[in-house]
């Protein structure tokens, strides 16, 4: 197919049109879907159905997209209190795979997807590689995990899909990646971005400089990340650090994704219809203003979410981008209600201090918070690697470096913190999502 | 007519301390003196090796930060005053001194203290000009050999 497109001289790929539908038509294909996805979850969850009966109304009271606002919500919990299939709406015999997540606490969160799922899965991730500017011809080196986590498989079926060259190495192994990246010369790379940073610190050990090779862009997600940490990969790799979002409840990656303007990120909002609401009173907040972002999946057969609450704080806006994209936008998720932690009384999210840490000069991006409690007190401790730019022999000099970091902290988020500057390579590296926050607290 | 100095970040935990002199001593590397500058939480360890670049290399391969520095290394005569006689010199140009260790060599009279000072060339063109003597890496490595 994809070759026609290229020959007409086409400015996007095929797959990415629904990016561009006029706004009355996109509408009407959301309400469309809305309500069979509510007929299909009613008819086949037991769950749903329930909730649905419980606030007294039946699919047909579905009239128009506003609707929405009266079905229930579905929580992360509600995958675990019904593992493992109690939320499937196909019969086994039609769900052709199923992902996993890694539950920190006990069960994991199961996940299915009929034939028709993994199609629309790959074709929204192909939308995302095109945003991203890749195509035919890409060399996209996959370090996402593979296996239960759909990062590695979802990322894998959509670059081939684009028709671009798969590198299927996943997540971990530096050194091979580094390897791969150099001999194979990939000309984008997707993981985590603190596993990018972890690439990008172990290269120059291996004679490597990343901004040689024909790498240009990084698609970067699983984890919350900062513009200030887009503000050091890019010109440290000489390379595009894309933002891309997602989530195994609602599909896995490809939910959105930053175009070439990187100035937020595009929902998919013809399959993954998008509300913000208010967290504490869950009630639904006008475009341009933050809150708690809440999906539904419309196209979704094996495992419909219905209003599905993410826990990622973010804005949802409908200005026209300057890429020409019609569908709507969300600001980067830099924090996630679940990462909020509350120290003395005042809500912090580790985004804010890793912000504040990238704010000043000379300083590693790699570090960690630690709470602690002494008995009475809280204690937030944060911990920095001091690099090797940063590092000087005069005491005086590291003293400095290590108020500036806590003035810098204290200014964004109003409470005093200690910082502690530790030796290089001391904060476990993750191969995956980045442990940012340790609570020692007692409970 | 200045040296090579080489300084470590280590955190102030026991232990930290030896890990880098082990390293060198596996290497085959002789420390000629060191410092610890330290505070609460960390310490800045800072070495003068006979091969400071090999030392950097083993060091940095286990994972350290080192910096290369460049320090003063004067003579004086290990007697009252001898001290003093160059920190009156270094007053009267008008510099500071960033910090300063000293050590001795085995039978001899003389001590050699190293100076790092927020502006070293002035500060040994100063010293050579009122006699004192500045010391070179080689030499210093080759006295310390005798």
């Amino acid at each position: 197919m994809s070759e026609f497109w290229h020959d007409a001289g086409c400015v996007f790929h095929p797959v990415s049109a629904p990016d561009y539908l006029p706004e009355t038509q996109l509408k009407q294909l959301q309400l469309h879907r809305l309500r069979a996805v509510v007929r299909r979850s009613y008819d086949h969850v037991a769950l749903f159905r329930e909730r649905m009966q419980g606030k007294g109304i039946t699919p047909e009271d579905i009239r128009q997209l506003e609707d929405i606002q009266h079905l229930p919500f579905t929580v992360k919990t509600d995958l675990r209190d019904t593992y493992p299939f109690g939320l499937f709406a196909s019969p086994m015999n039609e769900i052709v795979r199923m992902h996993a997540s890694s539950g920190t606490t006990g069960k994991p969160i199961v996940v299915a997807y009929t034939q028709e799922d993994l199609r629309v899965w790959s074709s929204v991730m192909v939308r995302c590689f095109a945003a991203a500017g890749l195509d035919r011809g890409d060399i996209i080196q996959n370090a996402y995990g593979y296996g239960l986590f759909t990062g590695g498989l979802g990322a894998h079926y959509g670059a081939e899909a684009l028709g671009a060259t798969v590198i299927p190495i996943s997540g971990g192994n530096t050194d091979r990646q580094i390897m791969l990246l150099k001999d194979f010369g990939a000309t984008a790379i997707c993981c985590t971005p603190s596993y990018f940073l972890r690439i990008l610190e172990r290269a120059p050990e291996l004679g490597v400089n990343l901004r040689d090779l024909p790498l240009k862009a990084g698609i970067f997600g699983a984890e919350p990340w900062t513009d200030e940490m887009r503000k050091r990969i890019e010109p440290e790799a000489n390379i595009k650090a894309y933002d891309i979002y997602g989530l195994s409840e609602i599909i896995g990656p490809g939910v959105a994704n930053e175009c070439s303007a990187q100035d937020g990120l595009h929902i998919f909002e013809d399959h993954f219809y998008p509300e913000i609401v208010d967290p504490e009173t869950l009630q639904p907040v006008p475009d341009g203003e933050e809150g708690e972002l809440v999906l539904t999946t419309l196209s979704k057969q094996a495992m419909p979410m219905i209003r599905y609450r993410t826990r990622d704080i973010t804005t949802l806006y409908k200005e026209k981008c300057s890429c020409g994209r019609t569908v709507r936008r969300m600001r980067r998720i830099a924090r996630r209600s679940d990462d909020m932690f509350i120290i003395r009384g005042v809500n912090v999210f580790p985004s804010q201090i890793e912000e504040a840490l990238l704010a000043v000069e000379g300083t590693a991006p790699h570090y960690q918070i630690v709470l602690t409690n002494d008995g009475t007190m809280d204690d937030v401790e944060v911990q920095v690697e001091v690099s090797p730019e940063a590092f000087s022999d005069k005491v005086s000099v590291m003293e400095g470096l290590r108020k500036k970091l806590s003035a810098s902290i204290e200014r964004v988020v109003n409470i005093r913190v200690n910082v502690r500057l530790v030796e290089p390579n001391k904060i476990a590296r993750s191969e995956g999502k980045a442990k940012r926050l340790i609570d020692n607290r007692k409970k | 007519m200045k040296m090579h100095q080489l300084s470590m970040f280590l955190e102030n935990k026991p232990g930290r301390l030896s890990e880098p002199c082990r390293l060198l001593a596996n290497a085959g590397i002789n420390i000629l003196t060191l410092s610890v500058a330290d505070t609460q939480q960390f310490g800045i360890l800072r070495l003068i090796v006979p091969d400071w670049e090999a030392a950097k290399g083993v060091l940095e391969k286990a994972g350290f930060v080192v910096n290369v520095t460049e320090v003063v290394a004067t003579e004086v005569v290990d007697q009252p005053g001898g001290l003093a006689t160059i920190l009156e010199i270094i007053e009267e140009v008008g510099l500071n001194i960033e910090y300063m260790y000293a050590f001795t060599f085995r039978c001899n009279d003389k001590a050699v203290i190293v100076f790092r000072f927020d502006n070293n060339d002035i500060a040994v063109t100063a010293l050579q000009a009122k006699g004192i003597s500045v010391v070179g890496g080689v030499e210093l490595y080759e006295r310390a050999r005798q």
